[in-house]
């Protein structure tokens, strides 16, 4: 057998096989696969490059003192952040104080005392509310919200006008109507987030509070929720880092002017809305101004998404112990 | 004393639980409202023409959306290409090849990058494919699009595959597969149905993104011819009609809202259901 001489069906098959050796399937998957893994890392570093560069313009002209600049002047070419920051924060903190709360008590509803069928029901008709597109908030502000707001201030003025921040008139669109979208839009993260974080405290920690005698919302609010605090910051400040770069629905109501006033009923501006305004028309310097407040927006939403995780993270791995 | 201490503690209970009840009740009833507000007035301007007409001059009555319609699904089609592959691919990267703390590095970044707004996207878009171009298209609305969807591709192909039991693995090595051959026959197979529901969430979630699209699909009054030009999509005809004085617009825009959501939503529960469904058999 050994000294016969290669059968034509012989030599096909270390053919093929001298081909697969060839090819090497496994490395060229192995490349590919690394490839697409590592092109990540480069997207990323190729969009802060060109946010970096193509800002140039206005980082040298200005310097630091973009951010503190009250001005915006497309027109002579001198412009200042601080208005936009301002509205950026002014909205965000509008909707967190709506949010926070509503978020985390329906959480410890679903957490702690909702069945769990009816729990996961209704956790997915929130995450639903997740999945809504943020330009159709944007039109249920303009259309539902804006109306809304106009009947109900008046009353709100007639208790709480002496407050600065419920001064002056109100024309419908304002921080306080942007606040209040964002409100809508972000209480699905910080439910579905802080639910989980409730749910990974162990088991034992709330039986052993109800057998030492607390009442069920004593073993929440005294032990389960200081276990979980950390987490539900985490929650929060995802939410945050949601509302400050969410750009549609803050758009449509807020009333695109650049100026910094105490009152809440008062028209605003934020970092995403002026860019979804006028980039689309800006040249030449404004776009590099525009670039430049991409560039603070990215920067604020990197800093809390990155302590979000964190915190997130440190909770999970408490309750893993 | 005791008695009363004791109604004070269960009042208190009472009262925070129905607190926290009334909290779900709002967040649910919010959705309720939108969904139901949507259909009577979306629902009430929604017509035949809507999806085969353009849209026509303001002041005219009719017209329809017809090109946005066919335009969202365009750019949606581009952003799969890039957005699908090469998230897809990552993923399979990290679960399976790469080493701990080279996945604990793209991670992060996935995070980072998932975590930018979608209104910076739109300008790195811009700078990288319409300035070189010199012109607005549904490539680089696409091309937008398609860098949003990258992150979460990754992250939910990465945690289908980690799903998979390891002894699957070993089952194919021991009966000598290499490890592509293992990866490609076994172990994605047993994940296909997260995976593919992943990317149909990741898809419903980038349908209804406008910020994006803004300045680089930028708007089209027709239809648009190929992938190299202006192009309408249904989220930026929704904002530019919401935002314009016109009644007959605004009906427009309703109508689009209606039509979006429904999609966004139907995509939405179906790939729930399916992720649902294979977790209930696997145990």
């Amino acid at each position: 057998m050994a000294s016969q001489a290669p059968t034509l069906q012989d030599t096909r098959a270390t053919r093929v096989s001298g081909l697969r050796s060839f090819f090497n399937m496994d490395g060229v998957a192995q490349a590919l696969v690394w490839v697409a893994g590592w092109a990540i890392v480069a997207i990323t570093a190729v969009l802060v490059f060109e946010l970096w560069m193509n800002s140039a313009e206005t980082r040298q002209k200005f310097g630091f003192d973009f951010l503190f600049s009250t001005t915006w002047d497309p027109v002579n070419g001198d412009f200042g952040a601080l208005p936009f920051i301002f509205g950026t924060l002014a909205t965000s903190a509008v909707a967190l104080i709506i949010a926070v709360p509503l978020g985390i008590g329906a959480s410890i509803f679903l957490a702690e005392l909702a069945p769990p069928r009816i729990s996961d029901a209704l956790t997915f008709c929130i995450e639903l509310l997740a999945a809504v597109p943020s330009v159709i908030f944007g039109l249920i502000g303009i259309f539902v919200l804006v109306p809304a707001l106009q009947v109900m201030v008046p009353w709100l003025k007639a208790g709480l006008g002496f407050l600065p921040i419920f001064s002056g008139a109100f024309y419908g669109v304002s921080i306080l109507s942007a606040g209040v979208v964002l409100a809508v839009m972000i209480v699905p993260f910080i439910i579905s987030i802080s639910r989980e974080v409730l749910m990974a405290v162990p088991r034992d920690l709330r039986e052993a509070a109800l057998a030492l005698g607390a009442t069920q919302w004593e073993s929440t609010w005294q032990v389960v929720l200081p276990f979980a605090k950390v987490g539900v910051i985490g929650s929060v400040f995802l939410a945050l880092a949601r509302a400050l770069g969410e750009t549609m629905a803050v758009t449509m109501v807020v009333g695109n002017t650049p100026k910094i006033q105490a009152s809440l009923l008062a028209p605003g501006y934020s970092i995403a809305a002026v860019i979804a305004n006028e980039f689309p028309e800006a040249g030449g310097i404004q776009m590099s101004a525009l670039i430049e407040l991409g560039l603070v927006l990215f920067t604020l939403t990197i800093i809390i998404n990155g302590a979000a995780r964190l915190l997130i993270l440190a909770t999970e791995t408490k309750g893993a112990k | 004393m005791t008695a009363a201490l004791s109604f004070r503690r269960k009042a208190t209970n009472l009262t925070m639980l129905t607190l926290s009840a009334v909290c779900t009740v709002v967040a649910v009833g919010v959705l309720i409202f939108i969904l139901g507000y949507l259909l009577f007035r979306g629902g009430s301007d929604l017509s035949w023409d809507f999806f085969t007409k353009l849209p026509v001059p303001v002041g005219e009555t009719g017209g329809g959306m017809a090109n946005a319609i066919v335009g969202s699904a365009k750019v949606l089609l581009f952003a799969t290409c890039i957005g699908v592959p090469i998230g897809f691919l990552g993923g399979v990267y990290l679960a399976e090849y790469s080493g701990a703390r080279a996945a604990a590095a793209i991670r992060f970044v996935t995070d980072l990058l998932n975590g930018v707004p979608s209104i910076i996207i739109g300008i790195f878009a811009y700078t990288l494919i319409v300035v070189p171009m010199k012109k607005f298209s549904a490539l680089a609305g696409g091309a937008a699009l398609g860098i949003m969807m990258i992150p979460i591709a990754l992250r939910s192909t990465e945690e289908f595959l980690r799903a998979v039991p390891n002894n699957m693995r070993e089952g194919a090595m021991a009966l000598g597969a290499t490890k592509w051959k293992s990866v490609a026959t076994v172990i994605i197979p047993a994940a296909i149905r997260g995976i593919i529901s992943g990317m149909m969430l990741n898809l419903a979630r980038v349908a209804g993104e406008t910020a994006p699209l803004l300045f680089t699909a930028l708007n089209n009054q027709y239809w648009s011819p190929g992938f190299g030009n202006a192009i309408a999509t249904l989220p930026v005809m929704i904002f530019t009609y919401a935002i314009a004085p016109y009644e007959e617009l605004h009906k427009q825009a309703w109508a689009a809202g209606f039509v979006l959501l429904s999609l966004v939503l139907a995509v939405n529960i179906t790939a729930r259901t399916i992720i649902a469904s294979g977790t209930h058999k696997a145990r």
